[in-house]
This record gives C-alpha cells, structure tokens and sequence, in this order.
C-alpha cells in the first residue's frame, strides 16, 4: 500500500475509535447531560495540547461471547497535555463503549499513563465515569483495580492526583478517587457509593435514592469525600484549572509564582472582628484581606464549614490557609474539621507549600455523639500533622484560643515559626464564664450574692487573663500587632522563611491517629 | 431562610456564642440510655425462628430469637437469668436496625 493509502486508512481508523461506542450511544450520554470522554478532555487541557495514546489497545476476554464484541480503546482515553503550558497526564473513562466498564486492558491503559506521569513528575488528573468492574473479565478486573490503586498510593505526596467525578463511580472502582488528594463532584452527575441502592434494598430493607445515596451533594457536604463541587461540567473543569494554577507540579517544585498584587477588600480588616466576644464573622473576610487581588480558593466548603480551608497567595506565591469559622458551630473543633485540616496540612506539607492559619476558636464541640465518634483520636490528627509539617507555619490569634485548641491550632508548642497575635486575642485555658465556674466556685458559693459576685469574678478573669500579654510574657506569642499591620507581617514572616529547612528525626513514617 | 442560616446559640466551656449549626449538629442523634431490659435488633434483618414464649422463664446464655442478616443467621442470647415480658416480633418479619424484638425482664 502506498503511504497516502496507509495514512488514510490510519485516519480512518482513528475515526473509528474516537467515535467510541457509536452515535447511538454517544447520544445517550449527551441527553444526561453529560459530556463525551474526549469532549471531557479538550475542555480541560489547552487548546491543540492532548495527544492521545493506546487508541488501539483491545480487550483481552473471551468469555460470555466478549471475543466477538469490539470495543474502541477497551473504554479508556489516555493521553498527556498542557494546562496553562503546565504538561499533566489525564486519562478519561468512556462511557459510551460498554459502560466504561473497566477490564484488564483498560486497566493498563490507565496504569501506563500513570506510570508516566510518576516517572516524568507531573499532575495526572482521572475523569472517572464508568459502571464498574466488567463481570465477564472476571478476576482480571480486580487485578486491574488492584494496579490502579497501587500506584495512586505510591505517587501519593509526589505527584498531584486528581479525581473528577463524571458518571456513575461504584463499588471497589470510587477507592481511586479517595487515594487522591482531590475529588471533584457534579450536581446530578456524580455518584459514588460502595454498594447501591439495590443491594441496600434488598439485603438490609433501606430505601434510598441514588442521588441521596451518593450524589453529589451528598458527598461534598456530609460524607467529606469530594473537595469541589459544581453545578456543571463546565464549571467544573474551571475549578480544575484554577486549582492547577495554585499547586506545585511535583514535590520538588514550588508552584508557579505570579505577580504580586494587592488586597482590594471592601471592608477594613480592623472593622471586621465585632466588638462583642460572642458574635460571629466571616473568617474568610479576614484572608480576603491579607491575600493577593483578595483571592482565595476555599477547598470542601460545605464539609465540615467550622473550618476554612483553601488556598491563597502571598506575594505572588501560593499559601495554605487554615482557620476557625466563627460563623459555624463558633468555630469549634471537632471530627469532621480535625479530619478535614489535618489532611490539608499535609497536603501543603508534602508539596512545599507554606500555611498561615488564623485562629478564633473556644474549643471542642461538646455531645455524647462527638466521644463517641471518636474526638479524641480524630482531633488528634490536626496535632499530628501541624507537628509533623516542616514547611514555614505562620500563626495569627485573631479572637479566642482556648485551652487544647489553643495547642492544636499551630501553637509555638508544635513547633510554629512566627506567632502573633491581635490585641483581641484571648489566649486562656477556658472562656472567662467557664473558668470563674471553677475557679472561684467557693467564693461565689459563699457570696452574701452569689450572681454579683460571678459577674464581678468573671471580669477579673478576663481582664486578668484574657489576653494576648500573659501568653506574649512567656514568649509564646512573638508579636503583638494591629490588625492593619496583618498582611505586611505575613509577608515579611512568609519572606524570612523562604529557605526553612528542619530534618525530622530519620524514621521509616510516624503513626498517625489514620 | 434554610435550618442552617439561622443564627443559634452555642455555650462551650461556660460562654455563650451566637453562631449557626451546621446539618450535622442539627440532626445529630441525642444519647438516651439503653435500656437492658429492652433486646434491640443491632443489624436489619428478618426473624428466622423465635424460640422462647410470653412468659417463659429464660437462663443466660440461651438462644431466645434467630434473626438472618447479610445472609448469615445470627443468634440472639439471653443476657441475663429473666423472664420473657412480650415478644414484638413475628416470623418472617423484616425489621430495621434498632428494632424493639422482645422485652425481657430479670428474675429476682
């Protein structure tokens, strides 16, 4: 054949493959409202950027009448691009060509681009939409789910990984995406759980809508397994692209520094805090006010709202902020919050990505339901990993920090870089109220007026203790500072810092409460 | 406005916050103390065999009720020396969790 013929009849057959489980099927994906794997892809990367590999990798069963079926790209594109000129791995299920039903082969696609993207240290990002292990491979299936979930945990804290939620993500296939750092979910499109509606009806009687089950929603709100959600594909795939536009490429890399600009926040920083103790405000008024351009990305917004996560920059680069909400269950900490901030700091830990965190909290959330989910060893965790992270940590004592909260929340004790702290701080044991309660308990009880005499202890308490200066004495506080002065000092802490470098004593891995 | 939206107050450690709960804290499940002469299903299921009757006294350790869950039967034991006070199950019946199936009561 000639070469014009061959390059033809290769076009063809490209053709073929990208028409991936035919119109019919193509078809009945768009009127879900969802979009095709290729679609998924050139949406994402820059224009003209994806080359797309495997295209003629074949299924490998035979039995139930498979050695008959053809299916184009055993349902998995593959391939590598730019986001932003930043090269990433990406690989989409097809959900068109047998349901993205993962088999053998398909599995090795995924593993190959996964393998690279470790090798060449770059971001893979995973569209996952697809209805399971394919039953007629078999065993193979789970050889291929077994390969996948290797390697998401061995390029944990190395590469990148991100999960994007597209489709049904069922059963042992949705423990990719909880070995990566992040999920992304989608109104109406998303479904994660291990087993469905089906099985739950019938084996244990429960009625319950998939979207209920494990919808999107669901997910990014209750059960903390996505960490952005969106109402279409669209916006999603812009969330993606920002959150690529914040993070290192690799763990040896800082990410990509842009220029510097300054705050544009409506409202002074120094108006924001009210003057009451007991009123709320919004924390992310005050990062708003010290970031770049006022820009924060908040991570898990839904989850767990009592604490902010999310990234911003300082001077042109990227920081992690942790902090307390007052305007959610008072900023209190609990499971879910350790859980969600522990994970966080660890993130930024392992990509070399410093943290501020702005602390206004008066302790643990009380109930019987939160010791007998485990506080203890949840909370646990944020201690762990405050300690445990040796990149530039910068506190702010905004309001209150009492008691163990004070602690966990990057004390000097764990071992901060800079402490400051707002002439509002409160730095105590327990609240004033509290704290009178014991303290004084046989003065007020043996009180000609007991409630005057609480009222009058309560103020000596606070005027004693609750402040920044008993802490500052001991030096556990190194500044002091006016609000206003927030962001030059961040910078000028953040910029100090630059070229930390502690060793933690040489251990295989520390035992994290998991 | 939604449930959440709604500013709350919160006492923590003596003081009084004014804030908003979150879902979770709403419907959180309130601690009641269980009560030991109560036998309670611990997994949905369905009564496989019922093995005692009203009124029948029963020593610790004995199978009073079958129940089949996740395709297994389980047992359900006395747990204390006692009598059987009412039985609010049926054969073939299928229950939720934390079922009332049988009141119990100790002998002495």
């Amino acid at each position: 054949m000639s070469l014009k013929r061959s390059i033809l009849d290769l076009r063809k057959r490209k053709d073929e493959v990208r028409l991936g489980g035919g119109d019919k099927a193509i078809e009945k994906q768009v009127a879900q409202g969802k979009m095709t794997a290729r679609q998924r892809i050139i949406s994402i990367v820059d224009e003209g950027s994806f080359h797309e590999y495997d295209m003629f990798v074949e299924h490998v069963g035979t039995d139930f009448n498979m050695g008959n079926k053809v299916l184009a790209g055993d349902g998995v594109v593959i391939g590598t691009g730019t986001i932003d000129g930043s090269p990433i791995c990406i690989y989409a299920q097809d959900f068109t060509v047998e349901g993205g039903s993962l088999g053998l082969m398909h599995a090795r696609k995924i593993t190959k681009i996964m393998d690279h993207a470790l090798k060449m240290r770059m971001p893979l990002i995973g569209i996952n939409d697809s209805g399971g292990a394919r039953i007629q491979e078999g065993v193979n299936s789970l050889a291929g789910y077994g390969e996948i979930f290797f390697r998401n945990t061995l390029s944990s804290g190395v590469i990148p990984q991100i999960s994007v939620i597209l489709g049904p993500c069922a059963g042992g296939a949705v423990y990719s995406p909880a070995l990566t750092d992040f999920v992304f979910v989608v109104e109406n499109i998303s479904k994660m759980f291990i087993t469905g509606p089906a099985v739950i009806k019938s084996v244990l009687g429960e009625d319950i809508t998939m979207e209920a089950l494990g919808g999107a929603r669901v997910h990014a709100e209750t059960t903390g397994n996505a960490h952005f959600y969106a109402l279409s594909e669209n916006e999603c795939f812009d969330q993606i692209k920002t959150l690529i536009s914040y993070i290192p490429r690799s763990n040896s890399q800082k990410a990509t520094k842009i220029e510097p600009r300054e705050p544009k926040f409506k409202t002074k920083i120094e108006n924001i805090v009210p003057a009451d103790a007991r009123m709320p405000y919004d924390i992310r008024d005050i990062i708003r006010s010290v970031t770049d351009g006022s820009e924060f990305f908040e991570i898990m917004e839904l989850f767990a709202a009592n604490i902010v996560i999310g990234f911003g920059r300082m001077n042109g680069e990227t920081v992690g902020f942790v902090a307390n909400q007052p305007m959610v269950l008072a900023g209190v900490l609990d499971c879910d919050s350790s859980d969600k901030a522990a994970r966080f700091i660890r993130y930024c830990d392992a990509f070399n990505i410093p943290i501020v965190t702005l602390e206004d909290m008066p302790g643990y959330l009380p109930g019987v339901d939160q010791e007998h989910a485990g506080v203890i060893r949840h909370g646990a965790k944020i201690l762990y990993a405050y300690s445990e992270a040796t990149v530039p940590k910068i506190t702010v004592i905004i309001r209150k920090a009492y008691g163990g909260g004070y602690i966990a929340m990057n004390s000097r004790h764990l071992r901060a870089d800079f402490v400051f702290a707002w002439p509002t701080a409160e730095i105590a044991v327990m609240g004033p109220e509290g704290a009178a309660n014991i303290v004084f308990r046989k003065e007020i009880a043996e009180a000609a007026d007991p409630e005057s005499m609480r009222q009058q202890k309560i103020q000596e308490y606070k005027d004693k203790f609750a402040n920044p200066f008993v802490a500052a004495s001991r030096g556990y506080i190194d500044e002091v500072i006016e609000p206003q002065e927030t962001r030059n000092i961040l910078l000028h802490a953040l910029q100090v810092s630059a070229n930390k470098d502690i060793q933690s004593p040489v251990k295989k891995h520390g035992i994290p409460p998991f | 406005m939604s449930e959440q939206e709604k500013e709350q107050v919160i006492v923590i450690g003596g003081s009084e916050y004014v804030t908003t709960y979150t879902k979770k804290f709403i419907n959180r499940k309130v601690w009641t103390d269980p009560n030991p002469n109560n036998v309670v299903s611990y997994i949905p299921g369905t009564i496989l065999e019922i093995k005692v009757e009203e009124g029948q006294q029963v020593e610790e350790g004995e199978v009073i009720l079958i129940l089949e869950a996740m395709k297994m039967s389980n047992s359900v034991e006395m747990p204390f020396d006692g009598k059987v006070v009412k039985i609010n199950v049926v054969k073939g019946q299928k229950i939720p969790k934390d079922y009332l199936m049988i009141e119990i009561e100790p002998t002495n």
